[in-house]
């Protein structure tokens, strides 16, 4: 080791001063993203990397408010048909490209047209887009769209450079430009992604970093034993059972988040011949397996208690959430009671189909044993998920434990599931009611006035219960304590303006 | 020697052949649409029919299949569903990491491996050989993966001698690459050793009883001489075959050990693209390994004609 030591001093010496005081912030990333086009991509940790690669029309605060970003302020016709931005002057792209209304037009363009993106679903409202002047741009709307602003402040907002993608077309995400904090420097699959400070960033000020290593290592113990060798300064996702350790560990901070998604089990209720079992034909005996399961418990066995209980599509921490139906507790007489009134007094035999990774199956394991003791007797088909997704759109299930990752408006966690015509709507259920109360939910600009519609539909939702909610996971992140001024965030997001190492 | 390489590398040809039915029949079979893990979560039904169209997955098998296996021989392997990036590029990325994690893990297996079977056989009985058998048989029943985090604890987390996972090529830094390897090719290459020290000492153990070796040591031929001139390079032609098979093996990727020491090589790229039905890649990777596989194996036949050139008449 004295001879690396040697050449490390040496090399140190070289290289002078500067060297020794960059500043690089490297994060530990349980997957590797898929493409870097924020068009096409469509995975988690892929919009962690964007945080710091690509800035979008608008952004969140914790509390889920929509701030300007890219955009400096917005306004909306008294009719909700029109949206008018004004941009962020003195803005430009990494390749020097400035950003305008006709950059803006340009990406709008892009979502929506290019065959390979996959944003279009995102942006149906948007009919027309025009620029007013050079930094103001108009969006026309076939219809009111409430959700609009949130898509913005996610990957269909995202600006990137109209020069880059013109050129690359629909290979960019090999070398994605942007505007964000950080530049793209390079990419080796599964290994690592490289970003280097952007001198001309509008908010230059506010990053500290010289650059930014993202290195996907997808085993948690590793990835936590990088974080202690200090290999990494930071990682996401901590599993919950390593929770302890890192809070008892003086030279470790921990962060977290509860997640705008969900998890809990899906029904088949009219989905092909399978929806005829006793749980899909019967609103009561979904209701008497809710009813089975403590959800606190599963929290505290499962997840450490680090994660939230829940039983609607929000957690109950948001402003969405129904507070009329608080998480319920278990109640086994209850739940036997229900199952006697719809017939099954005997108990039912029902299958579920999980994801077969050891997190998943526990949780199950854990609702099978609760449900038994209320006469349901769960069998578990472990698949592995690629599987288990082509038969839940299939209908070839009777039962299926999954969830959402969530999304910022409310709207996202629930139209596409619980609405007739819903895209991912994989129960199959269907009630003319839930779809007035929902479709009308996502046209109001007025947040009084959905969240009635929210209220009256998660109302009837609580008798139908098609999906039987459980729990929302909590982003967790361990960082070295040398890292000050991370700000967790619900969307599990990386946010690096105002964090540094402490001096 | 020409006419039998030559004659090796034409059977190889309908092996490879076969090879790719096989790997595209089989990866057809795999249950779970492709096209709905890559449209992502939302599963939008236009983006579903646009991915098929576009990765022509509507057309007949056989159709899809010789398009491929056409485009493979113009040697466009297509571009990963995933990231987009070509697959040929992707195996050119990832080969030379693989190669050399294989080759140092094949070292390591070497050294300690055939001096321990040497040592057994020829002590056999002793402590010697107790002591090797023991160290042998736990070489091979630790799992990997936990060697591998152990040593991440031990040698990174608490002594901090090492970088705990990650990967610098050789191209970069030659020192800080081995430095990286080191843990991840040692994991391996015990393993490796074990198998390796089993072989060479029930092949030395066949030797040592053999009359060639009575007669050298009659001839009053000093110890080491016997068992290096005489016994070892006798005993090298089964040792040779399982190193090649070994090695082949490393080739393929490691898929354990390099997903815990996060090595970017072969293994972790053919994990995450079954996973995502990541069809080109796999097809790819597959394809590329067996040829490899293939070509050690003629080079292994080659080597024990060196070995014993008395297989030169076959």
């Amino acid at each position: 080791m004295t001879l690396k030591k040697t050449l490390g001093l040496a090399l140190a010496l070289g290289l002078g001063a500067t060297a020794l005081h960059a500043q690089d912030l490297r994060i530990g990333l349980q997957e590797d993203p898929d493409v870097l086009d924020p068009d096409q991509s469509r995975t988690f940790v892929g919009r962690i990397v964007y945080s710091a690669l690509c800035d979008k029309l608008v952004d969140i605060t914790p509390e889920l408010e929509i701030i300007p970003q890219l955009a400096s302020g917005w306004d909306w016709s008294d009719d909700g048909l029109e949206l008018t931005m004004t941009l962020r002057d003195g803005v430009t792209f990494h390749d020097g490209t400035p950003f305008d209304a006709q950059a803006v037009i340009a990406n709008i363009d892009r979502s929506q047209n290019m065959d390979e993106s996959r944003r279009k679903s995102e942006l149906t409202s948007i009919t027309g887009a025009e620029a007013v002047d050079d930094m103001t741009v108009r969006f026309t709307l076939g219809a009111p769209d409430a959700t609009l602003l949130a898509q913005l402040a996610d990957r269909a907002g995202m600006m990137v450079s109209p020069t880059a993608a013109e050129e690359a077309g629909a290979d960019f995400g090999l070398n994605p430009v942007c505007s964000g904090p950080f530049t793209f420097v390079e990419r080796v699959q599964q290994d690592r992604i490289v970003l280097e400070k952007f001198a001309e960033y509008w908010n230059a000020d506010e990053i500290n970093f010289d650059s930014v290593i993202f290195l996907p290592i997808p085993d948690t113990t590793v990835r936590l034993a990088n974080l202690r060798s200090g290999d990494l300064d930071m990682l996401e996702r901590l599993a919950p059972t390593d929770l302890t350790s890192v809070t008892e560990d003086d030279s470790l901070l921990m962060e977290q988040a509860v997640s705008l998604g969900y998890q809990g089990i899906t029904v088949n209720v009219a989905n092909g011949d399978r929806a005829a079992s006793p749980i899909g034909e019967n609103s009561a005996v979904r209701r008497a397996l809710s009813l089975a399961v403590d959800r606190t418990v599963i929290n505290q066995v499962v997840f450490e208690g680090a994660y939230a209980a829940g039983n609607q599509p929000f957690p109950p921490t948001s402003p969405w959430y129904n507070k009329d139906f608080p998480v319920p507790e278990r109640d086994v007489e209850a739940a036997e009671a229900l199952l006697e009134e719809a017939g099954y007094a005997d108990g039912i035999t029902l299958e579920i189909q999980v994801a077969n990774n050891p997190v998943q199956m526990q949780l199950m394991q854990v609702v099978q044993a609760m449900a038994s003791e209320a006469g349901i007797t769960i069998e578990l088909v472990a698949k592995e998920f690629a599987t288990l997704l082509s038969e839940q759109t299939a209908g070839a299930y009777t039962a299926s434990q999954v969830g959402w990752s969530g999304r910022v408006d409310p709207d996202g966690n629930i139209h596409q599931f619980m609405t007739t015509d819903g895209g991912i709507n994989d129960s199959k259920y269907s009630n003319p009611e839930v779809d007035t109360l929902l479709n009308d939910a996502r046209v109001s600009n007025d947040a009084a006035q959905r969240k009635e519609k929210y209220d009256a539909a998660l109302a009837i939702l609580q008798e139908d219960m098609p999906i039987i909610y459980l729990y929302h996971p909590s982003w967790i992140w361990a960082l070295d304590d040398k890292v000050q001024g991370f700000v967790p965030y619900p969307d599990g997001m990386i946010r690096l303006e105002g964090v540094s190492f402490a001096e | 020697m020409l006419a039998f390489l030559g004659r090796r590398f034409l059977i190889a040809i309908p092996t490879i052949f076969l090879i790719s039915i096989f790997v595209f029949g089989m990866q057809k079979l795999l249950p779970g649409d492709p096209v709905l893990v890559m449209a992502g979560e939302d599963r939008n039904p236009e983006m579903i029919e646009f991915l098929r169209e576009k990765y022509r997955l509507n057309d007949p098998i056989p159709v899809q299949y010789f398009n491929w296996i056409g485009n493979a021989l113009q040697g466009d392997l297509g571009i990963s569903l995933r990231t987009r990036q070509p697959v040929l590029e992707l195996i050119a990325e990832k080969l030379p990491v693989t190669i050399q994690l294989a080759v140092m893990a094949l070292i390591i297996a070497l050294v300690i491996g055939i001096p321990a079977g040497v040592l057994s056989a020829y002590k056999k009985g002793t402590w010697i050989d107790w002591l090797a058998n023991i160290v042998a048989l736990s070489g091979l029943s630790i799992p990997n993966f936990w060697l591998g985090i152990m040593l991440i604890l031990l040698v990174s987390v608490n002594l901090g001698w090492l970088p705990a996972s990650g990967y610098r090529p050789l191209s970069d830094d030659p020192l800080q690459s081995i430095l990286t390897m080191l843990m991840p090719a040692f994991v391996l290459g015990t393993g490796l050793a074990a198998t390796l020290m089993r072989h060479t000492r029930s092949a030395m153990l066949g030797v040592l009883r053999s009359d060639y070796v009575r007669t050298a040591r009659a001839k009053g031929l000093s110890e080491r001489m016997v068992l290096v001139k005489h016994a070892l390079r006798n005993a090298l032609v089964p040792i040779v075959t399982v190193t090649t098979l070994l090695f082949g093996e490393l080739l393929a990727g490691a898929v354990l050990t390099e997903q815990i020491f996060t090595i970017p090589g072969f293994g972790k790229l053919i994990v995450d693209a079954v996973f995502n039905r990541d069809y080109a890649v796999v097809q790819g990777i597959v394809l590329c390994t067996a040829v490899g596989f293939i070509f050690l194996n003629i080079l292994a036949d080659a080597a024990y004609r060196v070995l014993n050139p008395r297989m030169n008449d076959t």
